[in-house]
């Protein structure tokens, strides 16, 4: 757990280039129920590149799955997005000529719930896996028919035509048929690895193991190659032999699509092995960001620490105490005033963090923690 | 599947036979039978050859055999078609049931429409937008159709009929069509006329069936699979219909062969006869009043053999619907 | 490390009852449309079950020479347009050559003020006091004129009265068959899943026959296989047991599956191990687990039971004259000839559906109140 500042400086060497792909600018969630409101989630802010995975990691009810859920435009009732922007870098999935490159930045709290814009964006360019893969999908419909209602309704094959100069220019879309459909999901299903797709694409989900079900989200989100991909616990309910073959196939999927991945987990150890950065939340904010060697090495916020010292360890040490994070969760409706922490913290400090709400302060490149122990 | 469709009509026939013996055997309970009655009357008339005639008819009718000859005679010739004689019409039961089996059947089927046309969007509805006035007031209204008994509802419509109207008989057919041989003018007529009292004796049904799709749906909306569909970018309407509808109606279904239909049938028997349709139910009442053996056997077992074929087809149609029973 | 102090202990409540039943009260409190379906039925339970005869200006078999007299209003307003106490007009037979049919004008020239507390037939009121005093009535001679607030039958008797004395009939029927039903329905439902096995496949296949039976066919034959010659007493009670036996399957299968889910629970296991017999374990301990269950489903079926009454009263397979019941009397009110020409008859209907709506505004009630997880409006 020491670390060096030169390893520290060593790992910041490289600087993403790659291009925006969501924006998410203080975002602000807030359910109103009979006892009050609940802030869900209070002054969210980071961003995703196209490739890139992204971690967000918490406990239960710190706001991480609200905040899946508002990128989509999905919060359920009585929840509301009451503040800040999610912008999505958007480039057109069949361009016209010379519309290769164009971007179009969508705020999608501005959106139309029902909207037409909404609706191509979810599944189509942002696509969402969930945690029970039990239940995910429709009892009634098979496999195939799951993957043929998302491509038929996102994907259009281009219709090529032999435009001047004998230069192939796509100039229109249609969409697939019914036989083109079938075979993208037959294939859909092959590379995600479930064997026999042939016979697999006409099964129900009662006939398909909870492992196989997954996959098969998993290819139903990557059938209509979306830009990225939203995973809230996909493998939270899963066996930890079958949760080690999907966070392979995820990782394979991404490097072969280029895609991103927003990963939400309370798993420290899942998240170690597929994100790039991760964001620390607790009752709705964020405590810390920071990349994963950085986080995982040189961790400031204390509730960070604290995480990472309760994963429990296999090793010579037995005979110790599970380490655990003092006091419990707060009543949401009853937030501690100051730094939301501050009951449970090992570094309070009386007087200050009882006070005043620390800021969100950068201590590193790329790494930034909200914590009165930081700020100047 | 066909094993299972095959032991389906097993037990049915078996339970067709148990049902006419016992319908039998209670006919018998009471002391003496529909001649005895017979005697009173033409005594009561003054007639004193009476007696002789009755003899006469006793052995005519085979009353004097004992029980189970009886009721293995008749059972056997039900199977050819010859469902014995009615004592008070002194005609064959098969005439006399006739035409009348049709229009149950056809009332039966029609009322079962209407339930299910109008109580699945209104449940859809008030699940959709729950809380709202329309949910409101579509819960009222279920909740009095629920308990709004069909044949007292056919009485209020007769009360309105006839003081508004000065209509006398609300029936099947218009006074020209009655008699008239079908064609298609008759058929029109038939449904002008029907939807009258089918809607009666559905709105019982929808009452209950309104708010049970409304839970059912409400369960439904908040799994899982609602929300995937949805994230995958569905139209409101079509996760809406296609996905949460199409499961939570799956137990409506087997509600409407088990509960449903079977009420629909005696409901609609009660609504029958006080707007004295020409179905089966008037006669059936009747023929029990006057102790008319044969003809009440065979209308009990009409009326269930209705109710198991309802129960059959809506298994059927269950499993057709839900893969999840039809693979087992 | 100094940890933060926790938060201050928030002051003592008033220490509420938090046992199940005053739960259950509490929570069946706020749900207004059962409260007011209980009220109710008290109200009509004690007008028409216990004080008809109070309520009622007459007897029951109190004929007059007003046949089929329409109802009498009572007015206000005399002929001169001048405001009087409550009174009502006199009758006065009129023939209508064309119609062919005897009708009753009133008579101006003759007035009988309305009373309160009048004296009038004797009666016992719950069958021990001998009283005489109704709630209202006129002070004249009831040979020569009568109050039809409703209307008067085809033998000149008071309609009012013979609804309310017929409800005592109906509304009890219901009571007491839904009070056989659980009896029967619990104690098999609890052996038959209690004992399992054979017993319980017994039961089961039992109720099963039964429950595939068309009901109401069957419950019109046993009911027609009532041998005419019974007293109307027996045949009250016999058709009470008949109607017992619509709800028991289905109560019984009911309660065996509760029981089936009970008995394998911590707290009759241990009873078991304390050495409870058998039966001390399945009526001191599991039936009581199923009591919230029942009493809405029998709540529920009550209205079922009345209507089958009715019902069959109405077709002339249950109730015989001389009893009265609201089936019985609907016998002389669904006639076409009754609607045109006697239609005050159909006043019977009126309480017949606020009795069965308010058992199903006081089972919804209870059903909120009883199970905590159906709370979805």
């Amino acid at each position: 757990m020491t670390t060096t500042a030169t390893q520290v400086e060593h790992t910041q060497t490289q600087t993403d280039a790659r291009p925006l792909l969501l924006e998410v600018q203080d975002l602000k969630v807030e359910f109103t129920i009979r006892g009050g409101v609940v802030k869900a989630v209070d002054g969210l802010t980071f961003d995703i590149k196209r490739g890139q995975t992204m971690g967000i990691i918490g406990e239960s009810g710190c706001g991480k799955s609200v905040t899946a859920r508002a990128i989509l435009r999905m919060i359920p009732k009585p929840g509301k997005i009451t503040g800040g922007r999610i912008l999505y870098y958007r480039r057109p999935r069949h361009p016209k000529p010379g519309e290769e490159d164009k971007v179009e930045v969508i705020d999608v709290t501005k959106l139309d719930p029902d909207g037409e814009v909404i609706r191509q964006i979810r599944g189509g360019e942002i696509a969402m896996i969930f945690q029970e893969p039990m239940s995910s999908l429709t009892p009634v419909y098979t496999a195939g028919t799951h993957i043929n209602e998302a491509v038929t309704l996102h994907r259009l094959l281009p219709i090529k035509k032999l435009g001047d100069q004998m230069v192939e220019r796509i100039m229109e879309y249609r969409r697939v048929t019914k036989e083109e459909a079938r075979a993208i999901a037959i294939e859909m299903l092959r590379r995600v690895g479930i064997p026999k797709p042939e016979q697999r694409v006409d099964s129900y989900p009662h006939q398909l193991s909870g492992g196989q079900r997954q996959r098969v989200m998993i290819a139903i989100a990557l059938s209509t190659e979306p830009a990225m991909l939203i995973a809230d616990e996909p493998t939270t309910a899963l066996d930890v032999s079958i949760e080690a073959q999907i966070l392979d196939l995820m990782r394979d999927l991404q490097r072969t699509t280029n895609m991103a991945i927003m990963f939400i987990t309370h798993n420290l150890g899942v998240i170690a092995s597929m994100a790039d950065e991760i964001v620390v939340m607790y009752m709705g904010k964020q405590v810390e960001r920071a990349k994963v060697v950085d986080l995982f090495y040189n961790p400031k916020h204390p509730y960070t620490k604290a995480l990472l010292q309760s994963v429990p360890r296999l090793g010579p040490k037995t005979g110790q105490r599970l380490a655990s994070i003092e006091g419990m969760v707060p009543d949401p409706l009853n937030l501690p005033t100051g730094c939301v922490f501050h009951p449970r913290c090992p570094a309070f400090v009386a007087g200050k963090c009882d006070k005043i709400v620390p800021k969100w302060t950068q201590v590193g490149e790329n790494h930034w923690v909200r914590c009165l122990l930081y700020e100047e | 599947m066909v094993n299972y469709i095959i032991r389906r009509i097993g037990y049915a026939l078996i339970l067709l036979v148990l049902v006419s013996f016992v319908s039998f055997a209670i006919i018998e309970l009471p002391p003496g039978d529909y001649l005895t009655q017979k005697i009173e009357q033409l005594r009561a008339r003054g007639d004193r050859s009476a007696e002789q005639q009755v003899e006469r008819l006793r052995q005519r009718y085979g009353l004097d055999k004992p029980f189970l000859e009886r009721y293995v005679n008749w059972a056997v010739n039900f199977l050819r078609g010859d469902f014995g004689e009615s004592f008070e019409y002194e005609r064959p039961v098969s005439e006399i049931l006739g035409a009348r089996l049709g229009y149950t059947v056809i009332l039966a089927i029609a009322t079962t429409v209407f339930t299910w046309a109008l109580a699945i969007p209104l449940g859809v509805y008030s699940a959709v937008k729950q809380y709202s006035l329309g949910d409101q007031i579509i819960s009222v209204i279920s909740f009095i159709g629920l308990g709004m008994p069909g044949f007292l509802l056919a009485l209020i419509v007769l009360y309105f009929a006839v003081i508004l109207f000065n209509m006398e008989v609300v029936g099947l057919f218009s006074p020209e069509y009655e008699r008239a041989p079908w064609s298609i003018g008759k058929v029109l007529d038939l449904l002008s006329h029907l939807w009258v009292p089918a809607l009666i004796s559905a709105i019982t049904g929808i009452g209950g069936l309104v708010r049970i799709m409304r839970g059912n749906l409400l369960d439904t909306l908040g799994q899982p699979f609602v929300e995937a569909a949805r994230a995958r970018g569905l139209k409101n309407r079509t996760v809406i219909w296609k996905h949460a509808v199409r499961i939570a109606i799956n137990p409506l279904i087997t509600i409407l062969g088990s509960d449903v239909f079977p009420s629909i049938v005696v409901g609609s028997s009660l609504v029958a006869i006080v707007l004295n349709l020409p179905t089966i139910g008037p006669v059936f009442v009747d023929s029990l009043r006057k102790l008319d053996m044969y003809l009440a056997g065979t209308c009990i077992v009409f009326l269930t053999f209705m109710l198991l074929v309802g129960n059959l087809v809506a298994d059927l149609l269950l499993a057709w619907v839900d893969p999840r029973i039809r693979l087992e | 490390m100094a940890v933060a102090a926790a938060p201050a202990v928030p002051a003592k409540r008033k220490e509420l009852s938090q046992s199940y039943w005053s739960l259950v009260w509490y929570r069946f409190k706020k749900n207004k449309l059962g409260v007011f379906g209980g009220i109710l039925l008290i109200v009509l339970y004690v007008s028409f079950a216990l004080i008809p005869e109070f309520l009622a200006p007459y007897a029951l078999e109190n004929r007059s020479q007003f046949v089929e007299a329409p109802p009498t209003p009572i007015r206000f307003v005399d002929e001169q347009g001048r405001f009087q106490a409550p009174f009502v007009y006199g009758l006065e037979r009129r023939v209508d050559m064309v119609k062919r049919l005897r009708t009753w004008v009133p008579d101006t020239d003759r007035k009988y003020p309305v009373r309160l507390f009048v004296q009038g037939d004797e009666y016992l009121l719950l069958g021990l006091i001998p009283m005489n005093i109704h709630l209202f009535g006129i002070d004249a001679d009831p040979r020569e004129a009568r109050i039809f607030l409703l209307g008067a039958d085809a033998l000149g008797r008071d309609y009012l009265t013979r609804i309310l004395y017929g409800g005592r009939l109906s509304l009890l029927i219901g009571l007491i068959g839904q009070f056989l039903t659980i009896v029967l329905g619990m104690t098999l439902g609890v052996i038959s899943g209690y004992y399992g096995g054979p017993v319980d496949m017994f039961v089961q296949r039992f109720t099963e026959f039964l429950a595939a039976f068309p009901n109401i066919p069957l419950f019109m034959a046993l009911s027609a296989a009532i041998p005419n010659y019974w007293s109307p007493i027996a045949v009250y009670f016999m058709l009470t047991i008949i109607l017992a036996f619509l709800g028991w399957g289905g109560l019984a299968r009911q309660v065996r599956g509760l029981v089936l889910s009970l008995r394998e629970r911590e707290y009759a296991l241990a009873a078991k191990s304390f050495g409870a017999s058998d039966r001390r374990i399945m009526f001191r301990h599991l039936l009581p687990g199923t009591t919230s269950h029942v009493i809405v489903i029998a709540t529920l079926s009550i209205p079922g039971m009345i209507l089958a009454e009715t019902a069959l009263s109405w077709l002339g397979l249950g109730l015989r004259p001389p009893l009265t019941s609201w089936g019985t009397l609907l016998q002389d009110a669904a006639t076409i000839r009754a609607i045109r020409f006697t239609p005050w008859l159909l006043w019977v209907v009126p309480p017949i559906l606020l009795t069965i709506f308010a058992y199903n505004m006081l089972g919804d009630g209870l059903r909120d109140a009883m199970d905590p997880y159906s709370g979805r409006g």
